[in-house]
């Protein structure tokens, strides 16, 4: 037996579901686009991890004065 | 079940019967309105951002759309203005109809939400529950100021627009909206004094059908020289501008005067040259709002690129 039959239903139903499958591709695009905005939008991100930051090592007493 | 919504079982629902529930040719206007709306605010608003904003509101009003034709079959079955609609054409069940209107307004206001901000997803949810439910299910039927509330849904459109650009409502997106909503009255009333037959088939209370054709020309001069000012004024504020104003004072010029002529006319003149006015009105009307809008829109440009 065939794996794939094609059925009647397959070719009445073309139009639906190429309609469908399109939406949901640009639905994809858009918002892959919009996420991809809004983070820029959010200015200077720090994207490393795992890494020593000096900025967040709080001052040692008497370090100030250096 | 009436005749009308039988489905043919032969029959499957294409896709473009499904697009069809979203009233393509109201949406294209919501388009437009809503793109200036957002364009004209003082707010660079990133083109992606703008675009998905146009998009949901877009998407709102065909699902708003689309809960009307639901609501409504039964009479834009014996209209022949809306009897090709795919319910009452038999292409689309008003099941399908309501699941697609629900869906897609619940989907709009989110991504609204999401792509801009709440207040502008609040009143694109308001638009939709206005349109659906306040003018289809509660007035149309039950009052022949119908349509000056019906105005108010299709009028929503630039002030989202606004909104989504700068988060609160202001002057300008009043003064829009002001617009398109006293533009509707006359618009739709001229339609009604030379489409007579549609509506008193369907039952719908039009203006022409309750109160005669004399009141209804009167209303369509009183509403119109309300709408005058209020286009005029939108010229002086910071979205107007040489543009806007010229076309604002010689569209209205020619609107009040078509008004004013409708009005001083009887039906027997009317029905003498087959309504040549009230036509010409109704065609001019399109093309009013059209170049009222293009007008911002043109202002806008000149600004951006520093002539004003």
């Amino acid at each position: 037996m065939a794996m794939k039959t094609e059925h009647e239903l397959h070719k009445r139903r073309f139009s639906r579901n190429m309609g469908v499958g399109l939406l949901l591709v640009g639905f994809v695009v858009i918002i892959f686009g919009l996420t991809v905005v809004k983070v820029k939008q959010l200015g200077a991100i720090q994207g490393f991890d795992h890494v020593v930051r000096p900025e967040l090592i709080a001052p040692q007493e008497g370090e100030a004065d250096k | 079940m009436t005749d009308a919504t039988i489905i043919d079982a032969e029959y499957e629902a294409q896709f473009g019967d499904y697009f069809a529930l979203l009233k393509p040719r109201v949406m294209s206007l919501v388009v437009f309105t809503a793109f200036v709306g957002l364009m004209v605010a003082p707010v660079q608003v990133h083109p992606i951002i703008g675009f998905c904003a146009v998009l949901f509101i877009a998407v709102g009003a065909g699902a708003s759309g689309a809960l009307n034709m639901w609501w409504d079959a039964d009479i834009d079955a014996v209209m022949s203005r809306t009897a090709r609609r795919p319910i009452p054409a038999g292409k689309v069940s008003a099941q399908d109809a309501l699941s697609l209107g629900l869906a897609l307004s619940g989907f709009s206001v989110v991504m609204l939400g999401l792509a801009t901000n709440l207040l502008a997803a609040g009143l694109l949810a308001f638009t939709i529950f206005f349109y659906a439910v306040v003018y289809s299910m509660w007035l149309k039927r039950s009052t022949p100021q119908n349509i000056v509330i019906g105005g108010a849904a299709g009028a929503f459109p630039p002030a989202i627009g606004w909104v989504a650009a700068t988060g609160s409502v202001s002057l300008e997106a009043v003064l829009m909206f002001a617009l398109i909503f006293m533009w509707t009255p006359p618009h739709f009333w001229a339609l009604a004094l030379f489409l007579r037959k549609d509506y008193n088939n369907a039952g719908v209370p039009m203006l022409t059908v309750t109160h005669g054709r004399k009141v209804t020309r009167q209303h369509i001069l009183v509403y119109t020289l309300l709408l005058a000012p209020l286009a005029v004024w939108l010229g002086f504020t910071q979205i107007g501008g040489p543009v806007y104003l010229t076309v604002a004072v010689l569209a209205n010029g020619w609107f009040v005067k078509g008004a004013y002529d409708i009005w001083r006319r009887d039906e027997n003149m009317a029905e003498a040259d087959k309504y040549r006015t009230e036509k010409s009105f109704f065609q001019f009307s399109l093309l009013y709002l059209f170049l009222h809008f293009l007008a911002l829109l043109a202002d806008a440009s000149l600004r951006a690129v520093g002539f004003l």
